[in-house]
């Protein structure tokens, strides 16, 4: 029997109870939301478990709500079940004071760059990653570039007259 | 039997008047049996006619420069014809396209791997000034990191574009002073890029 969304959220309150909340299906695909410290419970029982079988990891991103005190950062997991060919994704947030997330590391070896990657441009600092360092901006890069604190040019820029590109100036 | 080639079946004469351009000599004073002219002016011709490129193509500028290179606009009647793919050997660097904050250093070590006398051309808008990549991970143009002679515009500059900026440069080439590259003004240029 092919494994379906109701049976992976079953499944799951089962095993967690209420920690596991906002579930939706965007799409047909089963997303929902745990508490931060869960995150590699949660990643360990889906890859352990003889029926959900989570054992590949798609991607790893992050996203910034700079509005939503509390947990700016979502860390987002994105999970395929090869056997039956499922997919399902989940998200933990943090507060931007204290990024600070468990490493998938341990687990699944292709979360080293993709923990990069999100340390580069988010700056969530994953705990017990093996080399957290910039991957793909430049190393003495000061800030994180993707969080929505920082206007889309280059301040840096001089040459750039704000009256001929139509940002403020005089008309 | 060897078969003579002819292309026509009526042989015409040879139509070369006004096809092949000469450089002109540098102005001096010819006498009987010798011309004399300032050293400069000899050096000058001999390089500008004979800049050997180099070639740093990362996007859609180097598809325009191919197109220079090649047979229709053809870069070579301008002494060019010979790409160096070492920096070590060639005069012109031609940057053509986005250069990345993390491309710079790079590019710089390139610059630095020429030998003097060098020139620089900034091809299109990218190299010039970052171009529409106004973001974090843009050099907002190469004159930040190494000094340019010339600026093509353009996005991408057409090759006639890239042909005229390398004319510039061969007017530079033929102008400058042999000692130009030993004065002061030069090596305060040089130091305020970091480079010795």
């Amino acid at each position: 029997m092919a494994l379906t969304n109701e049976r992976i959220r079953e499944r799951l309150t089962e095993k967690f109870g209420e920690s596991v909340t906002a579930f939706s299906e965007p799409f047909g695909m089963l997303t929902f939301e745990v508490p931060k410290e869960m995150n590699l419970k949660l990643l360990q029982f889906l890859y352990d478990d003889d029926e959900l079988k989570f054992r590949f990891l798609t991607d790893l991103q992050a996203v910034h709500y700079p509005d939503d005190k509390g947990r700016e950062l979502a860390v987002v997991y994105h999970l395929h079940n090869f056997t039956d060919n499922v997919r399902i994704r989940f998200k933990i947030f943090t507060g931007i004071e204290n990024p600070d997330v468990f490493t998938a590391t341990r687990l699944y070896e292709c979360a080293n760059w993709m923990e990069r990657e999100t340390y580069d441009f988010f700056g969530v600092n994953f705990v017990g990653h093996p080399n957290l360092k910039r991957i793909l901006n430049v190393e003495e890069m000061d800030y994180f570039p993707l969080r929505k604190e920082y206007p889309m040019e280059d301040q840096t820029r001089i040459d750039k007259d704000d009256e001929m590109f139509g940002r403020g100036g005089t008309f | 039997m060897a078969r003579p080639v002819r292309f026509n079946i009526t042989p015409k004469p040879r139509d070369a008047q006004g096809h092949i351009s000469m450089a002109n000599a540098p102005d001096g004073y010819t006498g009987e049996g010798f011309f004399t002219t300032k050293l400069s002016e000899v050096v000058g011709l001999a390089r500008k006619n004979s800049l050997w490129p180099l070639p740093f193509a990362t996007s859609c500028c180097g598809i325009e420069f191919m197109a220079t290179m090649g047979a229709h606009y053809d870069l070579g009647r301008f002494g060019s014809e010979r790409m160096g793919f070492s920096p070590r050997q060639c005069d012109m660097l031609l940057v053509m396209g986005t250069i990345a904050k993390k491309m710079a250093p790079i590019l710089r070590q390139v610059y630095i791997q020429m030998s003097e006398p060098r020139w620089v051309v900034a091809v299109g808008a990218c190299a010039s000034s970052g171009g529409i990549f106004d973001s974090y991970s843009v050099l907002q143009g190469i004159d930040q990191v190494i000094p340019v002679d010339v600026y093509v515009p353009g996005c991408p500059p057409r090759p006639e574009a890239i042909l005229d900026g390398i004319m510039a440069v061969q007017d530079l080439v033929g102008k400058e002073s042999i000692r130009r590259r030993n004065s002061d003004r030069y090596q305060q240029l040089m130091l305020s890029y970091g480079i010795q």
